[in-house]
């Protein structure tokens, strides 16, 4: 079950940053700004290859001792991140993976949204409730 | 729904009401909802939201009802506390219930109390200064309450269901129940007409209830007018539904189809949001791209916010671009909201593409008189003012006689080439051209008799064409429609009279053949009478041509000096992009 999620635009910006709301949220803000240099290393390291067979899923970004980031990019330099506490050791890499999927697919409704220009915040309903279905799903 | 029916009674008994006053009050709080809007909810000014499935009534009619109870106002207050309204701010069906049997105990003189509820009344009386108002509220027993009450019993979540269900069994006979038992007689009809003068009286005693959405109303009120003799119950309720904008927030009830009534597309709403699709998108089964949609809509002058919602509602399969039955669904959300209406929550039944596929699979048939006279309207119609383009539109359908299949290739011809010079124009001009053009088919029909109908749709077309604004531009396409339209079947005259009628049958076919198909066949039996009269026609219509010509030529070369324009900012942009890419690669 993530603990926060954040989606991240190409200059490095909040798109859409939300957290489950008992915990300090500051902290997890903190978390999602430091794992993007994580994630540009991951893909700068990744980059050399061809960019076309740059995996999009990235991991575990980097653990600490309550939490687990993970990062996803996409192929507009987009970037998923998303924060999984720790005590939750039944979360897989596949489940990680599928909800990563759910993510990008709701942010590419968002963008078939003639309405919505890049780069503006996200505020759409249906992303919202896709996001709190994550959140709370695998309590 | 905890509140409604437990805090509804308050501490007081569960409500027992024969099946007969079950009846006939489920008829009248569906009549109340129907009035509101179809729909639920009327919550406290805030928008406290009702929780979706409770079915209430609005303060509007409910207040009228009471008042047409003949009751003094003090003993209506009284009522309306102690069913419990007052308490929870709405009139949920519970307190609804009480409330009427308490009037009705009221009316026989008992004391307004909840014990007084106990024992069986008589139904309560309403009266209102109209006839009308009897037919509505005193015969219940007419009107058809089985099939309006199920919905409600299906919608309504609360316990009240279960007490209807016990008052069923309990099958009480109150001396009343009797003459209730009778089945209704002639639903339909009868419910039909009484509620179109029925929302019309309510309309203008609410109307010094809420003096402030009026303007709202009026754009509204004329296009329902022609349609409504026609339509029946829908347009008016919808109408109602639509005009009504209360003080307090409604929600739609998107539980069961019946009470959709704001959501429900009617049928001349539906041909005007075909036809605004036709007129950016002339194919009805493809799609309107993102961009053009959100052109369009951007016009309607909500915010963006409240049209990305719009379009996240409609847009079912979140391709980036609507077809028609979405397209129909997102203009009519956005007319609703226009009027006031909140946005429901999720995507309302009546308004899912498959239903709207469903219940309107009419854009087939209308392809042939549409694919006419849409493909002249400028690309980009935009409606800056809704209503005032429903209003012409709507206005304007309701001239059209039948549509025939006489509407052929050469008027699609004839209107093509004034596409190509009718550029997008501002909105001013939309209004013009659309009451232009929109009176052609009229005039094609009638081409079996060109003689008699040349003179008929000249006289048309002059009144109409004479509707349209002074501006020079937008009265020349339409005139060259007209004169266009015209002259594919004067050629025929034209060359039948020199021969005097000879062998006109022959002429005409061949002559004809290419360009105008269908009609010209049939003039021959009636060429003969009137050459004289067509020869004057053709000579004021051969003026007309060229003076149309001359305004033509002179927009033609204007708009080709605009394009130039337009083509360098395009490469002076494609320049700066060309610069600017190398740097944005990462």
């Amino acid at each position: 079950m993530a603990v926060c999620v954040a989606v991240i635009a190409k200059e490095n910006y909040p798109l859409y940053i939300r957290s489950v709301p008992m915990e300090n949220e500051l902290k997890f803000h903190y978390m999602v700004h430091t794992s993007l240099d994580v994630v540009d290393e991951k893909v700068s390291a990744m980059g050399k290859a061809l960019v076309d067979q740059r995996e999009l899923y990235l991991g575990l970004l980097y653990p600490t001792e309550d939490y687990k980031v993970y990062g996803y990019v996409t192929n507009s330099k987009v970037k998923f991140v998303m924060v999984v506490d720790s005590s939750n050791t039944a979360l897989r890499d596949n489940e990680i993976r599928s909800m990563f999927r759910k993510l990008h697919n709701s942010y590419t409704d968002v963008m078939c949204n003639p309405f919505y220009n890049p780069g503006d915040r996200i505020q759409s309903r249906a992303f919202d409730s896709m996001v709190t279905s994550m959140m709370i799903q695998v309590c | 729904m905890e509140a409604a029916a437990g805090g509804g009674c308050g501490s007081g008994p569960p409500l027992l009401l024969s099946e007969g006053e079950q009846q006939c009050y489920s008829e009248i709080f569906a009549r109340c909802i129907g009035a509101a809007g179809g729909g639920a909810g009327s919550g406290p000014p805030e928008a406290a939201r009702v929780p979706p499935g409770t079915a209430t009534a609005a303060a509007g009619p409910v207040a009228d009802l009471f008042r047409a109870s003949q009751l003094s106002a003090e003993t209506l207050h009284q009522i309306t506390e102690l069913c419990g309204a007052k308490r929870i701010g709405y009139f949920g069906p519970t307190q609804f219930y009480v409330a009427l049997k308490l009037i009705a105990a009221a009316q026989s003189g008992l004391p307004v109390r909840i014990e007084s509820i106990k024992c069986e009344l008589p139904l309560p009386r309403f009266t209102m200064s109209k006839t009308d108002g009897e037919i509505r509220f005193g015969n219940p027993a007419e009107l058809h309450g089985t099939t309006v009450q199920i919905p409600y019993l299906i919608s309504e979540k609360n316990t009240f269901k279960r007490m209807d269900d016990e008052d069923k069994q309990q099958e009480t006979q109150s001396p009343t129940m009797s003459p209730l038992a009778s089945p209704p007689s002639s639903p339909p009809h009868y419910q039909r007409v009484p509620l179109s003068h029925g929302y019309s009286k309510l309309r203008s005693s609410t109307e010094q209830m809420h003096p402030a959405p009026y303007e709202a109303r009026q754009p509204l009120v004329q296009p329902e007018g022609p349609s409504l003799g026609g339509q029946g119950t829908k347009p008016p309720r919808h109408q109602a539904s639509l005009i009504r904008s209360f003080s307090v927030e409604r929600e739609p009830q998107d539980n069961s189809n019946y009470p959709d009534e704001p959501w429900r597309i009617t049928e001349e709403q539906r041909e005007y949001y075909v036809n605004q699709f036709r007129s950016l998108q002339p194919d009805p089964s493809s799609f309107i791209s993102g961009s053009v949609a959100k052109n369009f809509f951007t016009k309607s002058k909500l915010s963006i916010p409240e049209l990305s919602y719009i379009w996240e509602l409609s847009d079912a399969d979140c391709d980036g671009a609507l077809t028609l039955p979405e397209f129909c669904a997102a203009f009519h959300l956005i007319v609703a909201r226009k009027n006031g209406y909140p946005l429901p929550e999720g995507l309302p039944p009546t308004l899912q593409p498959e239903y709207l596929q469903a219940a309107f699979p009419k854009p087939k048939w209308e392809c042939a008189l549409f694919d006419s006279y849409s493909e002249s309207m400028p690309a980009n119609q935009q409606p800056p003012d809704l209503n005032r383009m429903e209003k012409l539109s709507i206005k304007d359908m309701a001239d059209f006689p039948v549509p025939t299949q006489d509407v052929t290739g050469d008027d699609k011809q004839a209107l093509k080439s004034t596409t190509d010079e009718a550029l997008p124009k501002d909105m001013s001009e939309d209004p013009a051209t659309k009451s232009g053009l929109l009176p052609l088919p009229p005039a094609l029909p009638p081409r079996p008799c060109p003689s008699q109908s040349e003179q008929a749709s000249e006289a048309e077309l002059h009144p109409q064409l004479n509707r349209a604004p002074s501006q020079a531009a937008e009265s020349s396409p339409t005139k060259k429609d007209v004169t266009h339209s015209q002259p594919p079947s004067k050629p025929i005259r034209r060359k039948l009279r020199p021969e005097n009628q000879a062998t006109e049958n022959q002429e005409a076919s061949t002559t004809v053949g290419g360009p105008a198909s269908v009609g010209a066949v049939k003039p021959h039996p009636t060429v003969q009478k009137q050459s004289s009269k067509q020869k004057k026609a053709i000579q004021t219509a051969i003026r007309k041509n060229k003076e149309a010509n001359a305004v033509l030529a002179r927009l033609n070369s204007e708009l080709q000096q605009q394009l130039k324009e337009v083509h360098q900012e395009r490469i002076a942009l494609e320049n700066q992009l060309e610069q600017l890419r190398p740097v944005t690669v990462l």
